[in-house]
């Protein structure tokens, strides 16, 4: 893979039973770009981010992902924990799941477990209430404080996440998934359930996570305003295989794309064609 | 049981009657259903071992007659009393009182438990009350680890409780360590049991969990009884040696407490030091699950309990963060088991059936699932009300039974149902038990 792309998912295929949920499925994300994963409903765009973040292990194919060190990691072979931890994949949920019994702040800390962990001695240290570990505990509320200001959630960082209206809920996962300091963000239709003005603020988000932070990300969405908007690159799936591939431009007047969408839902359809005019 | 419906809104209170007399006919037909061959048939053995049997229509018709109009005073009184909608009736004043109440009740609790054997000294009964009291209040508090805040509903907790239980008698009366040796390694041997069982339950979940881990209550039970060589069999392991204060024995010789400090020797002194030893341990148990709950190891298990899927996403050992779960909540239950056979000196497998498991765990979920005050209450009402109903014999099963009943009617996420934060930015506030997961497995 080049140097410059931080996935390479190569001839992907994901069976359930006789289902083939994904065939053949190759594409490529860069470093520091958002690749958009479009297609109607049922196309397989889930399927390959759970082969992907290890919840599902691949009937066949590869899954590599190259670390900014040039480090290269076999997502197919590693376990779905140590995905996250090690190769550094973090990713939202279709249906949103936080910990809704624990307040924001709390869910933000969860997500540094890892190392606040050893920050703690594996708890040893932590347990004796050892300096060292009350530092590191202070620079995680510290993170976590920032991504709670980025989402516009600070104010309400001592709620419980269940009692958040369905926009913020959406925004606090991203910021959780973003305090594992990831180097690639899988994020699955984080605008869906959004209105006009939360979906604009989404792409503001993602647009400065991916500039000031350098984050990679990889984004499911049917919101087309938004994927038209911030993708530099889209890959469009149906049916488990990639039908098309390009710059906005290009996806949005392929005329494949357009069947493909004419073919399922009209609404759709003309989404992705106003969306970016 | 009579299946109750869980939601009570405002217009089904008054849309009632039909809706009462509907529950209550369906409850009156289960329990047709279920008591005619439990009760209506009465079959026995004959006198040549023929088998004999007679019909009991009376009593089933009664039965089914008490579960018919039960039914109805049970809906009217959920909805006289109210169920989860109570909290938003009661006014400000009464709450702000219960507060203030809920505030002070933790401390009050603990000075007055200090002093009890300062103002009991001279009954007995009360202080051994207490202590069965405490050693419940402990276990509970153990448990608590892995059923209120990692969400693993353990139904065999007593194994832990008879790891440490025998681990205790076994060391001291064959190689003849101290108490305060075999503490620690009691704890220790059962947290490796309790690692040892955790990782072919970890894949489980739910309802598969708890009866494999009723299993293992049991096979542990088993074994005890059956490695006569080791364990003593069903004949229990006896003259088990009693704690010493620090290697000072708590007894009648020149060489005992009594006689080192010049004061008269009493039986009791001995029930005060087992009284404060348990509620040391009982103490330590509580302090260590509360800093671990602000420590990452215990958010990771409260996250559990709420969404093993986003723990997982967020890079976070499922596997050893259960079993982590398992292991302090079965050291705290070493603990206690070794307390338990130091105080009984004599200790058999009787001492750890599956009622024990059953008991702790309806402490847990009496005393709202996580708080720690909670449990302590919980352990009081159940270990004490069940000596309070002691002249009632048979029947305070029965009576308690419904207790709980009632109670879980009246507040079904237990005693305490809310749940405090762990950290906060500008100010800790109580998280409604409505949103907090009870966990799945
Ligand atoms: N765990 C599973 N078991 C069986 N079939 C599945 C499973 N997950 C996904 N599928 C199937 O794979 C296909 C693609 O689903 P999905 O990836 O969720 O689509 P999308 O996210 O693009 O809407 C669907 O036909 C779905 O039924
Ligand atoms: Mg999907």
């Amino acid at each position: 893979m080049s140097r410059d792309e931080i996935l390479s998912v190569d001839r992907l295929t994901m069976r359930f039973g006789g289902i083939v949920a994904v065939q053949d499925l190759s594409f490529a994300a860069e470093r520091k770009k958002i690749t958009a994963l479009i297609g109607p409903n049922g196309a397989g765009k889930t399927t390959v981010f759970n082969c992907i973040t290890g919840f599902y292990k691949p009937s066949d194919g590869t899954i590599r992902l190259a670390h900014d060190d040039g480090k290269v990691i076999a997502l197919e072979r590693l376990n779905d924990f140590r995905i996250a931890k090690q190769a550094k994949v973090a990713r939202t949920f279709q249906n949103i799941r936080l910990f809704p019994g624990m307040t924001a702040l709390e869910n933000l800390m969860v997500a540094q477990h890892n190392a606040l962990m050893r920050a703690s001695g594996f708890t040893l240290l932590g347990l004796i209430g050892a300096p060292g570990y009350r530092d590191a505990e202070k620079r995680a509320i510290g993170l976590a404080t920032d991504w709670l200001r980025r989402v516009n959630l600070l104010d309400r960082a001592d709620d419980a996440a269940g009692n958040f209206a369905y926009g913020d809920q959406r925004r606090l996962e991203i910021a959780r998934a973003m305090c594992t300091e990831p180097a690639l963000l899988c994020l699955d239709e984080p605008a869906a359930g959004l209105n006009a003005r939360e979906s604009a603020a989404l792409s503001e988000l993602l647009l400065s996570i991916r500039n000031e932070l350098g984050t990679s990300i990889l984004l499911i969405e049917h919101d087309m305003s938004v994927v038209m908007e911030i993708s530099d690159h889209i890959v469009v799936m149906d049916h488990g295989v990639k039908i098309a591939e390009g710059s906005p431009r290009e996806v949005r007047d392929d005329p494949k794309v357009i069947a493909a969408y004419l073919g399922t839902d009209e609404e759709e359809a003309v989404a992705v064609m106003e969306g970016g005019s | 049981m009579t299946p109750i419906p869980h939601e009570t809104t405002h217009a089904s209170r008054t849309a009632g009657i039909s809706a009462l007399l509907k529950t209550a006919f369906i409850n009156a037909l289960i329990a047709l259903v279920l008591f005619s061959l439990m009760v209506g048939i009465r079959t026995e053995a004959g006198s040549d071992g023929q088998l004999t049997y007679w019909t009991r229509f009376g009593d089933l018709a009664s039965l089914v007659a008490a579960v018919f109009g039960g039914s109805i005073l049970i809906e009217l009184l959920r909805q006289w009393i109210g169920s989860t909608g109570t909290e938003k009736l009661v006014p400000p004043a009464v709450k702000s009182g219960m507060s203030f109440v809920g505030r002070y009740l933790a401390p009050a609790l603990l000075i007055f438990t200090l002093l009890v054997p300062v103002i009991f000294y001279n009954q007995r009964y009360i202080l051994d009350l207490a202590i069965l009291v405490l050693t419940y209040v402990m276990l509970g508090w153990g448990l608590n680890v892995v059923v209120g805040l990692a969400g693993l509903l353990d139904l065999g907790y007593v194994a832990f409780y008879a790891v440490g239980a025998y681990s205790y008698a076994l060391l001291a009366t064959n190689f003849g360590w101290s108490f305060w040796v075999c503490l620690p390694l009691a704890g220790i041997l059962a947290a490796f049991w309790g690692v040892l069982l955790g990782f072919p339950v970890l894949r489980l979940r739910g309802d598969y969990l708890a009866i494999v881990t009723l299993a293992f209550g049991e096979i542990i039970r088993l074994v005890i009884i059956n490695w006569q060589e080791l364990t003593g069999g069903p004949n229990g392991v006896s003259s088990i040696p009693r704690p010493s204060f620090f290697g000072i024995p708590l007894d009648n010789s020149d060489s005992g407490l009594a006689a080192r400090l010049g004061i008269e020797y009493s039986p009791t002194h001995r029930i005060v030091f087992l009284f404060y030893l348990i509620l040391a341990l009982a103490l330590l148990t509580n302090w260590v699950t509360i800093r671990l709950r602000r420590l990452p190891i215990g958010r990771a298990w409260e996250a559990l309990r709420e969404d093993e899927v986003a723990c997982r996403a967020l890079g976070i050992n499922t596997t050893t963060t259960k079993l982590t779960a398992f292991a302090t909540g079965a050291m705290f239950g070493g603990f206690a088991g070794a307390f338990f056979a130091t105080r009984q000196g004599f200790i058999s497998p009787e001492s750890f059936t599956f009622q024990e498991s059953a008991l702790v765990l309806a402490i847990v979920v009496l005393g709202g699932m996580g708080s720690q005050l909670g449990v302590a209450l919980a352990a009081l009402a159940m270990i004490g009300g069940f000596e309070l109903f002691r002249s009632l014999e048979t029947y305070r099963m029965l009576v308690f039974g419904m207790a709980m009943v009632l109670i879980m009617i009246w507040r079904p996420r237990g005693l305490i149902g809310h749940r405090a934060p762990t950290v906060y930015l500008t100010k800790a506030q109580a998280i409604s038990s409505d949103l907090v997961k009870e966990g799945h497995g």
